[in-house]
């Protein structure tokens, strides 16, 4: 089970993440992201690593079998 | 003064006949040696810090990563007490400290640590450091200053400072149970958890079941605030007076608004508070006098926990400051601003598990609770009403005078 996970403490709000990945990533009022909730589906996987190594802060993870990694 | 006394009440974690290492060991023994894990795990006991997690289950999982790493734990007595309301960590290290450094050993050895700490407010460091002089324990105990700040007893926070760097959580991955002071497997337990402990390992085990309560209250307009120590599952209404209480804050400032009149039935355990959205949290009950205002007396509150909000997480940084604002402006016997409470309902909807620790979380539910209790009151302002009879503040918050 793979889903998106952020640490808060790490994320800044750069935002890149929910512009890269809208299906899976909005951003609050704040500029700070909202993960959809639960597994990510198979067909997202690939986009979502890529995202994540995308994220200028490095973030945003994903996050196997309830631990983050 | 005259005293409040309830049939329920004992003094009992806090009785004895001085905190001298030989009042000590007069009132309660030589410290027996036991099987602490198996011992905690029928005692059913769970951490009085805040949390209420099971002991044993944080015992096992420190063992078990010790193991896994082969690196011997630390431990680590957290007598913080970040939170304004409570006074019982305070009160137990200055009436019972031996009871404390007892559980601090009985853990030491169980899991086989090679440091130990006892942290606390650094007025009470002197007294402790006299009482340790007077004892032999295997595993020498470091004592630690921590800074008057709510989140310095979050056991991330507490486990930096002792490292030596900024009081500040982390996130929870890897929990401190597993990597925490020097990168070691370490168990963090509440003062009174271990005082507890103590107890159990001689064979009290009603000690167990009874928790400390910082009791606020005004009794015929004077402040009163003591530490007793109550059975759980006491009725509240056997633990406060309530006569002329409009509402109970449950927990402390982590906690929850209850109305008095159910507040007065509730029993003090888990499984009775939560159905009010309550919890024992930091052990605190305050009857809320009815000639003052909830709303205002929770705007001073939020206001200083937003303030407390360590800064790291987004969602914190930017809601909490903002939902105390609107609180403050709520507060008032005027009309506020229309959509203003459905800001402070949608801002309070975009924190919970948005952040670090659960300072957050917890604030949100504070507000959601008196925004609840206070409702009436809420209406009276928007008439330009107000039911406070006096501007002078009931709960406590650092550095507001």
């Amino acid at each position: 089970m793979t889903r998106l996970a952020v640490d808060p403490i790490t994320c800044t709000g750069h935002g890149l993440c929910a512009e890269l990945f809208p299906e899976g990533i909005a951003l609050d009022e704040w500029g700070y992201p909202l993960l959809a909730a639960g597994e990510l589906p198979p067909d997202l996987l690939r986009t979502a690593r890529k995202v994540a190594a995308a994220c200028p802060t490095r973030a945003l993870r994903l996050r196997d079998d309830g631990r983050a990694g | 003064m005259t005293a409040v006394t309830a049939p329920e009440l004992t003094r009992g974690l806090l009785d004895g006949p001085g905190p001298s290492f030989a009042q000590h060991c007069a009132a309660h023994g030589p410290l027996p040696v036991v099987d602490l894990h198996t011992l905690v795990e029928e005692a059913g006991l769970a951490g009085r810090g805040g949390a209420g997690f099971p002991t044993a289950a944080k015992l096992r999982s420190v063992a078990a990563a010790a193991a896994a790493t082969r690196k011997a734990p630390v431990v680590v007595a957290n007598g913080s007490e970040g939170e304004p309301a409570a006074a019982k960590d305070a009160t137990l290290l200055a009436l019972v400290p031996h009871l404390v450094l007892d559980g601090l050993a009985l853990v030491a050895a169980a899991l086989g640590a090679s440091a130990a700490y006892l942290a606390a407010d650094e007025a009470l460091l002197p007294g402790l450091a006299t009482h340790l002089a007077d004892r032999r324990d295997p595993v020498g105990v470091r004592l630690h200053p921590v800074a008057q700040v709510f989140l310095s007893g979050e056991e991330s926070a507490l486990c930096a400072a002792l490292d030596g760097r900024p009081p500040l959580p982390r996130t929870k991955f890897p929990p401190v149970r597993e990597r925490g002071v020097a990168g070691r497997p370490t168990l963090v337990l509440n003062v009174e958890t271990l005082a507890r402990l103590a107890l159990v390992a001689r064979g009290n085990d009603l000690a167990a079941a009874a928790l400390l309560v910082t009791r606020r209250m005004e009794i015929a307009g004077t402040p009163w605030v003591d530490v007793v120590d109550v059975p759980l599952g006491s009725r509240i209404g056997d633990v406060l007076r309530l006569d002329d209480a409009q509402a109970v804050l449950i927990g402390g400032y982590a906690g929850t608004w209850v109305e008095a009149s159910r507040a007065a039935g509730l029993r003090l355990d888990r499984s009775s508070l939560a159905p009010a959205g309550a919890s024992l949290g930091a052990g605190v009950l305050a009857a809320l006098p009815a000639d003052r205002c909830g709303l205002r007396e929770t705007a001073g509150v939020v206001g200083y926990l937003a303030a407390q909000s360590a800064g790291q997480c987004g969602p914190c940084l930017n809601g909490l400051p903002r939902i105390a604002a609107a609180l403050d402006v709520l507060a008032r016997p005027a009309p506020a601003p229309s959509g203003l409470l459905r800001d402070v309902e949608r801002w309070s909807g975009l924190l919970p598990g948005r952040g670090a620790c659960s300072h957050p979380d917890a604030t949100v539910r504070l507000v959601a609770s008196a925004l609840r209790v206070f409702s009436e009151e809420l209406a009276r302002h928007g008439a330009d009403r107000c039911s406070a009879h006096t501007g002078r503040p009931f709960l406590p918050v650092p550095g507001s005078g």
